[in-house]
């Protein structure tokens, strides 16, 4: 069924960029949405069992990919309504849709990835595909966006074969040479600790670029930026839990060694300069679209925080991806509508939206609430979560330290969440505002109402799956 | 003979240093790809012959031929300035590329590893810090690629170091070539020169955090 997948959704990305003629396309990507739910059901099925030798279907994989089906109809819906609106041509539909496809498919493999090097074959692919989305707009723009996207990605991408390749010269140690993490993880002990040392620092810095962490987060911040929204909602999500899989899989595999407390402490660092770094933005932050992004960057240190951590942080860290891709896309899904309405990206030009769009406002405040943990939101239960795992650990000056900056983010967020929402924008001419069906915002309701509902009163079959995605660490 | 190949590929990274038309980088760029072909067939000596076919066939057309040759292509069609425009000067460049090779030798023998062939870590290494090295000190895009190329054959060098126990690795590495140099030459340079008339790094500065 994977192979099957696989060559299905390869054969519709190649069709729908051959075939400019809107109903086909839509016809093509329809087929795609169902392909894409039928392998998600077929996966809740086959739960725990291994395909093309390559392909474990694991209790991450399995959860990301349902995170991803679920955010893939909402994506392909907006994307329908920015082309429309847009008035694109067709040779720029059928490669936004053709890459996007591409994309999607590319993420889901790499999900269900358990080998080290397949996982990097993906990555490649979604560093393609996803240049494809950010340089849709063709300007100078776009394609200043793309091309740091591009080099970023490029050498990160690298960086994480030169880890592979430390990883194979650890594993010569052990006598072995097969590459899987179930393999890698039995043969633990015996994997040589300097090489191992080394393919950890690339990896991880190499995945980072995926992820959104600290040494390579720019190439991320300017892609969300320039790519149309509904993708830079993929890119923030989807593609995230991406770089997390790498990072985790890779991570549990050095847990078992001596070098967990080193690991640890690394992503430690990389966390806490993430989180600094996202602070010091999102106080100056004028674009909207990047400010979500530098969110996302807040976000993505809470949850290798969680990692570095252990204990009740490992459970923490996952619930908290997995509701942060809802909260984030629901953020970017809306922002097309905020844009239709105002035309523009800056925070000057923005105002009074509960004025033009009072289901879309609503939509960007629960969403702003879930973005910064306040009580009800679902994202709450997930950081209270990491805070108290920090305290367990007895990073006690470190949670001070977190807790201030966390304060001062949700300050400058809502300085200008509440500018977007209630002070009136100067010289805006209103007659030009066009009037946008409240049932768009459905789809996010749904999303924030998910985050909510996974957050406060998990179902059991979830919290399962979380757990045993954990299970492999240690205490 | 290895070793004599490896260290004319060191000393091709000390020549880069002092380079100063863009021509000179590419002729560097095609003698490292023809270096490469000769260490790929003299190292591989346990792998199947079809693979080890395809690889030499990639570092021959790949490396040595076609992306110098395009390289050159574009800096005609662009009308790229011959000049290499390096923020540093030339003997500070040399002085600083010799300290990279002498901190990556010194690395390299305080690892006691009987697995590695020390000679491919230290020319590896060191191709990766001059490649980087060569991005943060040249002003124009192309140049970046250059390093990012020259990264490239530096990795390559590390998989050959292991290709023989994982041959699966080394084909990795061609992947990764391959894709780099469609993605990033086949595609946006031709853009990029298009959209932007001087192409120069200094101009790839609109996106930011205001």
């Amino acid at each position: 069924m994977t192979l099957f997948y696989l060559i299905t959704a390869l054969l519709l990305s190649v069709l729908i960029y051959l075939n400019r003629r809107q109903i086909l396309n839509y016809v093509l990507v329809t087929i795609y949405a169902v392909l894409q739910w039928g392998f998600t059901i077929y996966s809740c099925y086959h739960y725990k069992s291994t395909e093309l030798g390559y392909f474990t279907i694991d209790s991450l994989g399995l959860l990301l990919l349902i995170t991803l089906s679920i955010l893939s109809i909402p994506a392909f819906y907006h994307s329908y309504l920015y082309i429309k609106k847009h008035n694109e041509t067709n040779q720029s539909r059928s490669i936004y849709f053709a890459a996007l496809v591409m994309l999607l498919t590319s993420i889901s493999a790499a999900y269900l990835a358990n080998h080290i090097a397949v996982i990097w074959i993906f990555a490649e692919l979604t560093t393609l595909s996803a240049s494809a989305l950010i340089y849709h707009h063709r300007n100078k723009l776009a394609l200043e966006g793309t091309w740091k996207y591009v080099f970023i990605c490029a050498i990160s991408i690298t960086f994480v074969f030169i880890g592979i390749l430390f990883l194979s010269l650890s594993l010569q140690h052990a006598g072995s040479d097969d590459l899987s993490f179930s393999n890698l993880i039995a043969n633990a002990d015996s994997l040589n600790p300097f090489w191992l040392r080394l393919a950890f620092l690339f990896i991880f810095t190499g995945f980072t670029a995926k992820l959104g962490l600290v040494p390579m987060y720019t190439a991320g911040i300017d892609a969300k930026d320039t790519a149309p929204a509904p993708a830079a909602a993929m890119l923030s999500s989807v593609l995230m839990n991406m770089g997390f899989v790498g990072i985790f899989r890779f991570y549990s595999v050095v847990s078992q060694t001596s070098l967990h407390q080193w690991a640890n402490l690394i992503i430690l660092i990389a966390a806490m300069l993430s989180i600094f770094v996202a602070t010091v933005y999102m106080t100056k932050m004028m674009n909207i679209k990047r400010m979500f992004a530098y969110s996302s960057i807040e976000h993505m240190g809470l949850v290798m925080l969680g990692l570095a951590m252990g204990g009740i942080g490992y459970y923490a860290a996952i619930l908290h991806i997995i509701l942060h891709s809802f909260v984030k896309a629901s953020m970017f899904f809306q922002f097309t509508q905020l844009y239709r309405v105002f035309q523009s990206k800056s925070i000057y030009h923005v105002g009074n939206y509960f004025k033009y769009n009072p289901a879309g406002a609503i939509v960007i405040l629960i969403a702003f609430i879930s973005a910064t943990a306040m009580p009800p939101s679902g994202l709450f239960v997930s950081e209270f979560l990491i805070f108290r795992s920090m305290f367990e650990a007895r990073y006690i000056g470190l949670l001070l330290f977190v807790l201030l900056m966390l304060t001062i983010i949700i300050w400058a967020f809502g300085k200008s969440i509440f500018k977007i929402l209630f002070t009136p924008p100067v010289g805006f001419d209103e007659s030009r505002v066009p009037v946008i069906s409240p049932w768009e915002s459905l789809s996010q309701y749904i999303l924030l109402a998910m985050a909510f509902w996974l957050g406060l009163n998990p179902p059991q079959a979830f919290t399962e799956l979380i757990k045993d995605a954990i299970t492999i660490l240690p205490l | 003979m290895i070793n004599l190949l490896l260290i004319v590929f060191i000393i091709s990274l000390l020549y880069l240093s002092i380079a100063n038309r863009m021509v000179t980088y590419i002729r560097i760029l095609a003698f490292q790809g023809f270096i490469l072909f000769g260490v790929t067939f003299l190292q591989l000596q346990e792998i199947n012959t079809w693979n080890l076919a395809i690889i030499m066939l990639e570092t021959i057309v790949f490396k040595a031929i076609a992306v110098p040759f395009f390289l050159a292509y574009l800096l005609k069609r662009n009308h790229i300035t011959r000049e290499a425009e390096p923020f540093l000067p030339n003997f500070l460049s040399l002085v600083i590329v010799t300290l990279i090779i002498v901190i990556t030798i010194l690395l390299a023998n305080s690892i006691k590893d009987t697995h590695l062939d020390k000679i491919f870590f230290v020319v590896a290494l060191s191709t990766l810090f001059v490649g980087l090295y060569i991005i943060a000190t040249r002003r124009k895009i192309i140049t970046h690629v250059m390093g990012y190329l020259i990264i490239e054959n530096g990795v390559f060098v590390l998989s050959l170091a292991v290709g023989n126990e994982m041959p699966m690795l080394v084909n990795l590495g061609i992947m990764l070539d391959i894709f780099a140099s469609v993605l990033i030459l086949g595609v946006f340079l031709n853009k990029i020169g298009d959209v932007f008339k001087n192409v120069n790094v200094d101009q790839l500065d609109k996106l930011k955090d205001y």
